[in-house]
């Protein structure tokens, strides 16, 4: 036997499957990791049953308690008399659970531990009602009443279909008051905020001309009237919307009003089908990817993310694209092949490798404070000392993640360009036609995957890039996305919300983590989507690009 | 001849075929694609260049040193002796407190007398003058009587139309009259004084030798703002030898006298009603006397000038005992000996003036000689720098005013500052520190980039350890032997790993990772342990297996087959570890660790960094590993193998020495990417920089530094600036590791393709 694992181990067998150990842990790594952000990512969205029992810690009253089951873990008996909690227990590990139970303007936190031993009676309650809110996260309870400007409605099994009705009601009326809010009142306060700085401009060129001025007033008054208008519109809409109330009972038993206006969505999650289900899932998904963050961005959507980082690379892609392309085409067209060019190259590659948040610094002193400064100088001195470009915003950091991603696109460029045959220049070159020509119609077509699989890859690193852009531009709530209806449509200078910062600042910087937590996980897995989606893109062309070329050479 | 050259060339078109139009247009068109394309791609390489040089212009100002430069000299009108010289805050305007009795305020540019005071000291004479702490800006004068006049200078600023008016003044905080200090009216010799929130406190020298603390606590009445002053005075030993110099800290606790001889004592004030000597020393050698005896800015530290020219730097530090002492800290030799010091107003920085008329400007925590200058060839009597540390202001043993502009933004740098171990105030020996910023005005900032290179190196150190192994084994399974179709699932699969944005791995690793190793600490170190000796059991066992089933699992397939094992060792290690933390730890193995043996654990620590950086760094060691094995030559392989070589054999003496410079490269880029790694980091450690090698603790990092702090520093201040040197060693290290890898890499290219 002895003899037989000498044999072993000296044929290096062991070692080849410790090396086949090595990829099957890297594997178990991606792969786990994937399918974790991915159950938690999209778990989040459904519907969880919701559970009442009975807890009753010994000397203590018995509670009642409703609830999700958030996470489960085993404690030991010893970490909870540590924490101050004494029981009599006849294992030394005790289940516990995290509840959910909601509620925060009553009781104080969403969620607390439970041990498990203590729970009873738990039973799903068909008629408990989950109510997401504008405010104070979700709402767990049974529905009492319906009431319609303090008076009582509805208050019997019909409070629900009431309910339901009414809150489309709201929904419509909400829309309207966003609309008049968001896009109306906005608009005018741009155009106002654009006006003072024409007054402002024109005292600055001390230009005192009456019907500049007066041109300027009496477009002030219009919008000012009309903004006066908006304002009786929107107090009208805010009585509509304030007319119902709801009251529901908590697990303590205490009876709470909760104005329609304050809720987004209800549904009881015990007494659904799968279809039902599925159509809540579907649309707290929708709301997920289509709306505006709420609560200090720990709910609601993550619209304004999306939107700020597919601007972002878009802005990224239309400068480093032409850039990128034209630096490979002449180191490798161009450029004598000397010494000098293959330090260039190297120092081009290197660059790739460069960390990432010294691309940031450079970003935020040399784009934002000294070229923003300036042109805040030239172009806009009647809005100083408030900067306009000399503040971090989306411009700078598309710029310096072009800086940071150009080498990518000339890497893969220069790679394309190089596969290409000599045979297919020289055929070109000898038909007469020129340097350019030949370029121009057989060598960049031919090269047009490349060109993509750079692109491909650098907005693939762009799009999870955070570190620069936490100094050059991204911020945690941008009042406005850089693209709207106002005049020039596309702003430039603002500031602007990326998913990958969206993660750090959800996940770390907020006071609910734990809440927010699920959140976070979706926002991860959109974004791993994304990338993957990007990558994958970027291999299927690079492999069929080589097949493409191979089939030339021979 | 050219002429008429030129004149076919260009004559008219008609005799040209319209083929050469549109050929001369094709050839401007190439020359100017030629152009274009080479402008672009040349300003595309000058932005990369740029980087560098830029990150290097905002450093560099750090190393450079002061400059002064003169701006005007002058008389006054008043030829009295100078006692005092101060400047306001735009150093515009100028006090001097004359022995007569007047407080001139004068133009700084050109000495023209602004406003003049005159006090009434009904006939006595000012026998000693004491500044407070520089926020307070008063002054005490001691008289001959055994009384004090106690007085503010301050600055109002008006606009008018754009132009500011500062018009000096003097306010009373305790009354225009003189006040008494000593019952039996002897003559103040020496006076020091601090006011404080609950009490303004002096401490006065008699020419009888006593030494007298006078308190005056405040009382505001409770209907007006008035201040009432209740006096207290107690008698503190005096000294062994006559009192030349009486220094009172702003905290009111300490108070320090010294003689010309440099014999100190150090007095223990803070309980009033129980002063008492705490220490007393011998400063300079026999050789020289005390002249200056300052605080620097903060009231912690001593500065004391000699008449040799040496100026040192003394602090109390907690000994052994738990007591302070007064101790040496560091000093700076000037050409010639000191006639005055002036300390910069929230800065460690300080300014000497010495009797052969010249001028030095040093820093204390920098141990830095920032200028020496001579500006006149008389002895310097006075010297007075401005509030914000950009003037000076010179008087000469001949009153003539020197009033030079300063240019010195940058003191606190210096090589040893940020290299060096430092002994900053209050610390009980020299350390690397960083601490950029305080609340309070007189902070010294501690600049240490040690405590955060070590961070960074630790946190790489750490990834490298998880990193290195894992992807080189996979690198050389995957090449080697692993079967082409699993190879194409692979090396996407690592490819993906390598795009998945650090923020999303940071952020597991920091709410994930980090609380699921705290809690099964004992399971990952048994997977660790037990899990290559169970993989090799089993693949022992597989081996043992019937032809059959060996079957079927093909050749180059055993990575597949592993997956469940792994899965399987990972779960009964982690369900062991309750047990383990049980039986062999007392129950909470953090309790045993930090009780026990003494290690402290932080849930955010560097097992958790190293983990997380790991995992973003395989798949590059692993792609860069994989094609140099790849690449090797197949023949060299096969004609191995043909001479009776096993696979392992000819992979360990064939295969990896060929690839070996691949492999060293793939390493070195792999540590440039866990070097430069900020998000992972940020989110995955405490991020404080603390120096221990500990794998339980966490770090900060360069990177991670950048990015906390430079959203809160000033623009183009030190700390600024110091942030950006940090982006500037992160860039050259980087860059240094990856091109020695590019050149490798080239290189190994080259060579195989010889091969």
């Amino acid at each position: 036997m002895s003899k037989t694992i000498k044999n072993w181990f000296d044929s290096g067998t062991p070692w080849i499957w410790l090396n086949a150990a090595a990829v099957s842990l890297s594997l178990i790594m991606v792969f786990g990791l994937l399918i974790m952000i991915a159950v938690r990512g999209m778990g989040h969205f459904w519907p969880s049953p919701v559970i009442e029992f009975d807890y009753t810690l010994p000397g203590k009253a018995s509670q009642r308690v409703v609830g999700e089951i958030n996470e489960t873990a085993e404690v030991s008996l010893e970490v909870l008399h540590e924490a101050g909690i004494e029981i009599e227990y006849d294992k030394p590990w005790v289940t516990r659970h995290l509840i959910k139970t909601g509620n925060r303007d009553v009781l104080g936190s969403d969620f607390r531990w439970l041990l498990a031993p203590y729970m009873s009676k738990q039973h799903l309650p068909q008629d408990i009602v989950v109510l997401e809110r504008r405010e104070w996260g979700n709402f767990y309870g049974y529905l009492k009443s319906i009431k319609q400007n303090g008076q009582i409605v509805s208050n019997d099994t019909r409070s629900w279909d009431e309910l339901t009705e009414r809150l489309n009601r709201v929904e419509e009326i909400q829309e309207q008051i966003r609309d008049i809010e968001k896009h109306k009142i906005g608009s005018i306060n741009y155009e106002l905020e654009q006006l003072r700085l024409d007054r402002r401009q024109l005292e600055l060129n001390n230009n005192k001309k009456p019907q500049a001025l007066n041109r300027i007033k009496s477009a002030e008054d219009v919008f000012k009237q009309q903004f006066s208008e908006l304002q009786t519109e929107l107090a009208s809409l805010y009585q509509e919307i304030n007319r119902d109330q709801l009251v529901a009972e908590i697990m303590d038993g205490k009876q709470i009003e909760i104005p329609l206006s304050k809720i987004v969505r209800a549904y009881k999650p015990n007494d659904m089908s799968v279809l039902q289900r599925t159509g809540v899932y579907l649309s707290r998904a929708w709301e997920f990817i289509s709306d505006e963050p709420r609560e200090a961005n720990t709910e609601g959507g993550i619209f304004p993310a999306i939107f700020g980082t597919v601007m972002m690379v878009i802005i990224m892609s239309i400068l480093v694209t032409p850039f990128g392309v034209v630096t490979a085409v002449y180191m490798r067209e161009y450029a004598k092949q000397g010494a000098v060019i293959r330090i260039i190259r190297i120092a081009v590659n290197n660059l790739a490798g460069v960390p990432s948040i010294v691309y940031g610094i450079f970003g935020l002193g040399f784009f934002v404070y000294f070229l923003g400064g300036n042109i805040d100088q030239l172009f806009y001195p009647e809005a100083l000392p408030a900067p306009t470009f000399g503040t971090p915003g989306i411009l700078w950091s598309s710029l310096t993640l072009a800086i940071l991603t150009v080498p990518v696109v000339i890497v893969a460029t220069e790679e394309g360009l190089s596969r290409i045959p000599r045979a297919i220049r020289e055929g070109s070159l000898a038909l007469g036609a020129t340097k350019a020509e030949t370029l121009w119609r057989t060598v960049l077509p031919m090269a047009t995957p490349a060109m993509m699989t750079g692109l491909i890859l650098a907005v693939a690193r762009a799009a999870g890039e955070v570190a620069p852009l936490m100094l050059v531009g991204v911020v945690k709530l941008a009042p406005s996305l850089p693209l709207d209806g106002d005049f020039p449509f596309l702003h430039l200078e603002r500031k602007f919300m990326h998913l990958g910062f969206h993660i750090y600042d959800v996940g770390f910087q907020s006071p609910n983590v734990e809440a927010s937590r699920p959140l976070v996980y979706a926002t991860a897995l959109l974004l791993v989507i994304i990338i993957i989606f990007l990558n994958l893109a970027a291999i299927w062309i690079r492999n069929n690009l080589r097949e493409k070329y191979k089939a030339l050479e021979n | 001849m050219e002429n008429s050259d030129l004149s076919t060339s260009s004559s008219p078109s008609s005799f040209k075929h319209p083929g050469q139009i549109h050929n001369r247009l094709r050839k401007f068109k190439d020359q100017a694609a030629r152009h274009i394309i080479a402008f672009g791609g040349i300003s595309v390489i000058i932005t990369i260049v740029l980087i560098f040089f830029y990150l290097l212009y905002v450093v560099l100002p750090m190393f450079i040193g002061a400059d002064i430069h003169p701006v005007a000299r002058y008389k006054t009108d008043s030829d009295a002796q100078t006692l005092y010289i101060a400047m306001e805050e735009q150093a515009e305007i100028a006090m001097q407190v004359t022995d007569d009795g007047n407080i001139n305020f004068f133009n700084t540019h050109n000495g023209e007398l602004v406003n003049k005071i005159s006090l009434d000291l009904s006939g006595q004479d000012i026998k000693s003058i004491a500044a407070s702490e520089v926020d307070q800006s008063l002054l005490a004068l001691g008289l001959s009587n055994g009384h004090a006049r106690v007085f503010k200078h301050e600055y109002k600023i008006t606009f008018n139309g754009d132009t500011r008016v500062i018009s000096p003044f003097i306010s009373y905080p305790m009354g225009e009259e003189s006040i008494e200090l000593d019952d039996s009216q002897q003559v103040i010799s020496k006076i020091a004084i601090q006011d404080g929130e609950d009490a303004l406190v002096m401490a006065v020298a008699t020419e009888d030798n006593r030494l007298l603390l006078v308190t005056f606590t405040k009382e505001s009445s409770l209907l007006d703002d008035e201040v009432s002053y209740e006096r207290e005075i107690s008698e503190l030993p005096y000294p062994e030898s006559k009192i030349n110099f009486l220094l009172l800290d702003k905290e009111q606790s300490l108070l320090y006298t010294a003689n010309e001889e440099g014999h100190i004592s150090v007095y223990d004030i803070s309980d009033v009603s129980e002063p008492e000597i705490i220490q007393t020393l011998q400063a300079s050698t026999a050789s020289e006397t005390i002249t200056s005896f300052n605080f620097l800015a903060g009231d912690i530290s001593l500065l004391i000038g000699t008449s040799g020219g040496d100026v040192s730097q003394w602090f109390p530090v907690r000994d052994a005992t738990g007591k302070e002492k007064l101790t040496r800290i560091r000093s700076f030799q000037t050409s010639s000996g000191i006639t005055k010091i002036a300390p910069e107003y929230y800065r460690k920085g300080f300014i000497t003036a010495s009797d052969n008329g010249e001028i030095g400007i040093y820093h204390t925590t920098a141990n830095r000689t920032l200028l020496t200058s001579s500006v006149t060839d008389k002895k310097i009597t006075q010297v007075a720098v401005s509030p914000r540390d950009n003037a000076l202001l010179l008087q000469d043993e001949d009153n003539q005013f020197h009033f030079y502009s300063v240019d010195n933004e940058h003191p606190e740098i210096s090589w040893s500052a940020l290299w060096s171990k430092v002994w900053y105030e209050s610390y009980p020996e020299a350390d690397y520190v960083w601490q950029s910023s305080s609340a309070s005005n007189d902070f010294e900032p501690k600049f240490s980039l040690v405590p955060i290179t070590f961070g960074t190196i630790k946190a790489a150190f750490y990834a490298m350890l998880i990193a290195i192994p894992i992807s080189i084994m996979g690198a050389i399974f995957t090449a080697h032997f692993m079967a082409p179709r699993m190879r194409s699932i692979v090396k996407p699969s690592i490819e993906i790993m390598e795009a998945l944005p650090t923020v999303i791995l940071g952020f597991l690793a920091g709410l994930w990772l980090a609380p699921v190793l705290e809690d099964n600490l004992p399971g990952i170190m048994t997977f660790l342990l037990f899990g290559p000796p169970a993989i090799l059991l089993f693949a022992f066992a597989w081996q043992q297996l019937p032809q059959q089933i060996k079957l079927f699992v093909p050749e180059g397939w055993q990575a597949a087959l592993l997956i469940p094992i792994i899965l399987i060792i990972g779960y009964v290690s982690f369900s062991l570890s309750p047990v383990i933390e049980q039986t062999f730890f007392g129950n909470d193995i953090r309790s045993w660790l930090s009780n026990e043996m003494g290690i402290p654990f932080d849930q955010r620590n560097s097992l958790v960094v190293g983990l997380a950086m790991g995992f973003a760094v395989i798949p590059t060691i692993f792609s860069i590993t994989e094609d140099a094995i790849f690449s090797v030559p197949k023949h060299l392989v096969n004609g191995s193998l043909a001479l009776g070589a096993t696979q392992w054999q000819t992979l360990v003496k064939v295969v990896l020495l060929t690839a070996s410079p691949g492999i060293f490269s793939a390493v070195m880029i792999g540590f440039g990417r866990a070097v430069g790694e900020t998000m992972i980091v940020l989110m995955a450690t405490g991020n404080t920089p603390v120096m221990d090698f500990s794998i339980f603790q966490g770090m900060r990092t360069l990177s991670a530094n950048i990015a906390v702090e430079i959203p809160e520093s000033e623009v183009a201040s030190t700390h600024y600036r110091v942030l950006f040197l940090a982006a500037l060693v992160l860039f050259v290290f980087t860059f240094f590791f990856n091109t020695i890898a590019e050149v490798i890499r080239q290189r190994l290219r080259t060579k195989y393709s010889t091969l």
